[in-house]
């Protein structure tokens, strides 16, 4: 699954370990999701989405 | 394990030098008392399967881990790791057991049990997740 974690992550300054910090999840998951090696599940996705302030559609897109 | 190993990871550690600790002072103990007074009957059999609880430990201790690890995708590396690590064992004395079936190899495994080469297992695990996931795990 395509994602936009990297390019929102940019856009707020944040490192792979603030984002993690702020996840409560580990770097390499951040970077594991961000490259899309690894689809996150739903309730961590949708702490993704609040942690960004947007809906999980906006952050996560079809192939 | 880095410094920024999660909880779970730290008490796992932990746990294993526990275990292991207790798995080398209880092989020694029990080399020697066999060595030096040859013990017979119920305690022998004790004695024997000693060695084999701190090991048993060890599997305690992956399964908590697996329990106690909030992070999905780290938890994901280590049931990978455990995956491959049981069916190389399984795959290792499956054939061994064949060998020995038709005479091919001599009876007896030389010392090495399963969980010898399910440790090994985990070792291989990793390097499985590193080329098919790009990160390691942990978990050996």
């Amino acid at each position: 699954m395509k994602n936009r974690l990297k390019v929102l992550r940019a856009e707020r300054n944040w490192s792979q370990q603030t984002l993690a910090s702020r996840l409560g999840v580990s770097r390499q998951s951040v970077n594991a999701i961000e490259t899309g090696r690894y689809d996150p599940s739903l309730p961590l996705a949708f702490t993704i989405a609040d942690v960004f302030g947007m809906a999980i559609e906006e952050i996560f897109l079809r192939e | 394990m880095s410094q920024c190993a999660s909880p779970a990871i730290k008490r796992y550690v932990r746990r294993l030098a526990v275990l292991m600790t207790l798995y080398l002072l209880i092989l020694f103990a029990t080399k020697w008392i066999f060595d030096a007074a040859q013990p017979s009957g119920t305690l022998a059999y004790a004695l024997a399967v000693a060695p084999a609880l701190p090991l048993i430990g060890v599997f305690w201790a992956v399964m908590r881990l697996l329990m106690e690890e909030t992070d999905e995708y780290i938890r994901l590396l280590f049931v990978r790791q455990c995956l491959f690590a049981t069916g190389f064992c399984l795959t290792v004395v499956t054939i061994w057991q064949w060998l020995q079936n038709f005479d091919l190899v001599p009876p007896g495994n030389g010392g090495f049990g399963a969980a010898f080469f399910w440790f090994l297992g985990l070792g291989l695990g990793a390097v499985f997740n590193r080329v098919t996931m790009g990160d390691w795990g942990n978990l050996w």
